[in-house]
């Protein structure tokens, strides 16, 4: 009875317009049997943090087409640990250069995918690595 | 501390953390809401369906703002359908009411129908009860999008929002039977596109059709254009004229004693049938059962008295 439904966010923070990538993610996703929530485009960090605690996801999916990840990633983590959610996981991806991916891990990001991934690729990387919260 | 103290004292991740709980079936969580049970009752429950792509959810962000504007706190459940195949969902409402998210009187939960058939999930109910015990003063309900027979949101809210749009079907189709019963309000939604005249009209002329007493709630059609706010004024105070009505001549305390029994023989059904069958699945006898009546050695009806008789004193 009690088999527990994985919960992800995915999220367009910022100021790009371009949701395809983010859109073909969250229905691999739905194909994988995961409840995605989809929060459509140019998003603010506290209203990606304010929406994860609400839906109380097991992890917080970003897509970065605008450059910004380095401020935007970071961002999201650290406000988790302000409202006392650092325990729910950031991963994403977009166009980000390999160069910034090990400062983005430093930041607290668990990982990234660049472009040119395979939705199968990254749906076993959930199963592998985000379980439903206790 | 058990997560419904935690609820009580305004912890928003305890309940967010319970409706998970709710919604997963997990053993423990029957007790949280019980403990909850006592706080609830307070919240003004409005339920909004209709057709998919009607506005359900553009009409939920501008009621949202109507009730935050007069500095009532406003919880919303949101349900979208779940994947018969893969169990899997996109929940999606969120999009056109996202700009709340950062409002701490606000607090939005997004549901997965998860093979519940009628409108809602199974926690629907369970999940309005929390968002009721937080202290929320009105509680949407947003139903997945409807066809003509998911009609179980007349049974979770006080007043029910039927949003129509321009063109669907001819006014044939609104006298037929189902969701367009329910209506306590019934909005035309887009109603800057062609034909929402037409559609309002056919609306009007079926809600006129049924004979009333004097004093017997008759249901306004509301024109709207949700994306620009247009007709919402009008919308919200329909929605506080059939709440006044409602309170007046215990007509809530009716709804609420008629909503409470609908609760308590769902509840009996699901606890009688899962304590029989699992004993007599204890039992084995389960598979033997079936074969008799498949091999017509014993009628079906003739095999569960025999288990009631034996299990039930």
């Amino acid at each position: 009875m009690a088999e527990r439904t994985l919960r992800l966010l995915v999220a367009k923070p910022g100021l790009d317009g371009h949701d395809r990538g983010a859109k073909i993610v969250a229905r691999a996703f739905r194909d994988a049997g995961f409840e995605v929530i989809y929060t459509g485009l140019r998003q603010t960090p506290e209203q990606i943090v304010g929406t994860a605690i609400q839906e109380d996801v097991d992890a917080v999916t970003l897509s970065i087409l605008s450059g910004a990840h380095n401020t935007l990633f970071p961002r999201v983590v650290n406000l988790l640990r302000e409202k006392g959610a650092g325990d729910i996981p950031v991963f994403g991806g977009g166009i980000i250069p390999e160069d910034d991916i090990p400062g983005l891990k430093e930041a607290g990001v668990m990982e990234i995918f660049t472009p040119g991934t395979s939705t199968e690729v990254i749906v076993q990387w959930v199963k592998d690595n985000i379980k439903p919260q206790a | 501390m058990s997560l419904a103290e935690k609820i009580l004292q305004g912890d928003i991740r305890a309940a967010a953390r319970l409706m998970r709980h709710v919604d997963d079936g997990m053993p423990g969580a029957v007790e949280e809401l019980k403990r909850l049970y006592p706080y609830t009752g307070k919240a003004y429950i409005v339920g909004v369906t209709g057709p998919p792509g009607a506005g359900k959810s553009t009409l939920t962000d501008k009621l949202i703002e109507a009730f935050r504007s007069k500095n009532l706190k406003v919880g919303v459940v949101a349900v979208d359908p779940t994947s018969p195949f893969s169990g899997g969902a996109i929940l999606g409402d969120r999009i056109r009411m996202n700009r709340h998210a950062t409002d701490p009187g606000v607090f939005i939960r997004s549901l997965g129908t998860r093979g519940h058939l009628g409108g809602l999930s199974n926690s629907a109910n369970d999940v309005v009860h929390i968002l009721d015990a937080m202290g929320m003063d009105v509680v949407i309900v947003e139903t997945v999008g409807v066809g003509q027979d998911e009609v179980e949101i007349v049974r979770t809210a006080h007043t029910t929002l039927v949003v129509m749009v321009p063109g669907l079907g001819d006014d044939i189709q609104a006298i037929k039977a189902g969701i367009l019963e329910i209506g306590d309000i019934f909005v035309v939604n887009k109603a800057d596109r062609p034909d929402a005249d037409r559609t309002a009209r056919d609306l009007s002329i079926m809600v006129d059709m049924k004979e009333r007493s004097a004093d017997e709630w008759c249901p306004p059609v509301v024109m709207t254009v949700a994306q620009k706010s247009d007709g919402l004024d009008a919308l919200v105070e329909q929605v506080e004229a059939h709440r006044t009505y409602l309170q007046a001549e215990e007509r809530l305390q009716r709804h609420e004693e008629e909503k409470s029994r609908q609760r308590f023989s769902e509840l009996l059904k699901e606890r009688l049938f899962a304590q029989v069958f699992s004993r007599i699945d204890a039992e084995d006898r389960v598979k033997d059962i079936v074969q008799a009546v498949a091999r017509r050695n014993i009628d079906p009806y003739t095999a569960v008295e025999e288990i009631l008789k034996s299990h039930l004193r």
